[in-house]
């Protein structure tokens, strides 16, 4: 079994669950996914599940993924290929397409995605430094000030400051899955997830 | 289908039609339901609107009243399964969306007139 799924983040919004309370979701497009590799130990060096989700145009399509794909016997050209480290892949064939049906409503998962790009960001957004006062006569607002003690006569490194923010892989914990529509490969999870919407994601099963 | 499609169809089913039209300053009385043990009743709530936030399935309108001389307050999701039904009993005529001015005021400077 695959213990988790690609898909492609929609947006947030909010729905009403039994007990009328407003919950905000986010509503995430997953699967269906299609087995494209199966990775072994001894020629890989370890054991893993690849597969692939989405569409892109066909005359994006390369030649080598083509032949990747066409070894697993699929012709569409899927535009993302992950792979899941697993202990064992019996039980799953080139090919073989998973849904959403791998999940149910109440389920407990994660969700991984590449986080909103910042650009260049001071130390005040990226990691919260105080500032210093609007008022009270001050010139500087937002500046990192010291950078350490003059002891050393240097700057430490992995000093905290400005810098590019952003785009980093995240794994959003402790996500729920409030409701399923298996129809339209559509997955309402309690909570936000990592990304702009459009943003391509992996759901992961929290017990595999 | 467009990502905006999607989130709209998503919530369709709990968006209600038969709402009416509520501004700020209207009178409004919500008929609440309440659940005891496995009991369904309901329960009335009459106020001003003093606010109308957000749109879509998120839109809420604030209620104030005052009962036995304290001020209370209220709000509710409009599309909440939680609420039976909305009913304006009176149009209020106001010059601001959001009429926080009034918790200062009580009895006759609380006073909103009516929208003919």
């Amino acid at each position: 079994m695959l213990p988790g799924i690609l898909g492609r983040k929609i947006g947030m919004t909010h729905i009403f669950n039994d007990a009328g309370k407003m919950v905000p979701v986010t509503v995430v497009e997953a699967g269906p996914v299609y087995v494209t590799q199966l990775k072994n130990q001894e020629k890989d060096g370890y054991t893993a599940i690849q597969v692939g989700y989405g569409d892109a145009p066909e005359r994006k399509l390369t030649f080598p993924k083509f032949g990747h794909l066409k070894k697993a016997g699929l012709t569409k050209n899927l535009r993302t290929l992950r792979e899941f480290r697993v202990a064992k892949t019996d039980g799953v064939e080139l090919g073989q397409e998973f849904d959403v049906s791998l999940f149910a409503e109440g389920e407990d998962v994660t969700v991984t995605g590449v986080s909103k790009g910042r650009g260049f960001a001071g130390g005040v957004k990226r990691y919260h430094f105080k500032g210093q006062h609007m008022t009270h006569g001050f010139m500087t607002h937002r500046r990192p000030l010291s950078n350490g003690a003059t002891g050393p006569q240097r700057v430490f490194k992995g000093k905290r400051g400005p810098g590019r923010m952003g785009t980093d892989t995240v794994t959003q914990k402790g996500l729920k899955i409030v409701k399923i529509d298996a129809e339209r490969n559509l997955l309402l999870i309690d909570g936000s997830v990592p990304g702009p919407n459009g943003a391509a994601v992996t759901v992961n099963k929290v017990n595999k | 289908m467009s990502k905006q499609a999607i989130l709209e169809s998503v919530v369709a089913a709990n968006i209600k039609t038969d709402v009416p039209e509520i501004w700020p300053g209207d009178t409004v009385k919500v008929h609440v339901k309440v659940r005891e043990g496995n009991k369904e009743r309901i329960q009335l709530f009459e106020g001003t609107c003093i606010a109308v936030k957000h749109g879509g399935i998120a839109k809420t309108i604030t209620l104030r009243k005052i009962t036995s001389g304290v001020g209370v307050e209220r709000t509710f999701p409009i599309h909440s399964p939680n609420v039976a039904r909305f009913e304006v009993t009176r149009r209020g005529k106001v010059r601001r969306a959001k009429l926080y001015y009034l918790r200062g005021k009580v009895g006759k400077e609380a006073r909103i007139k009516e929208r003919r």
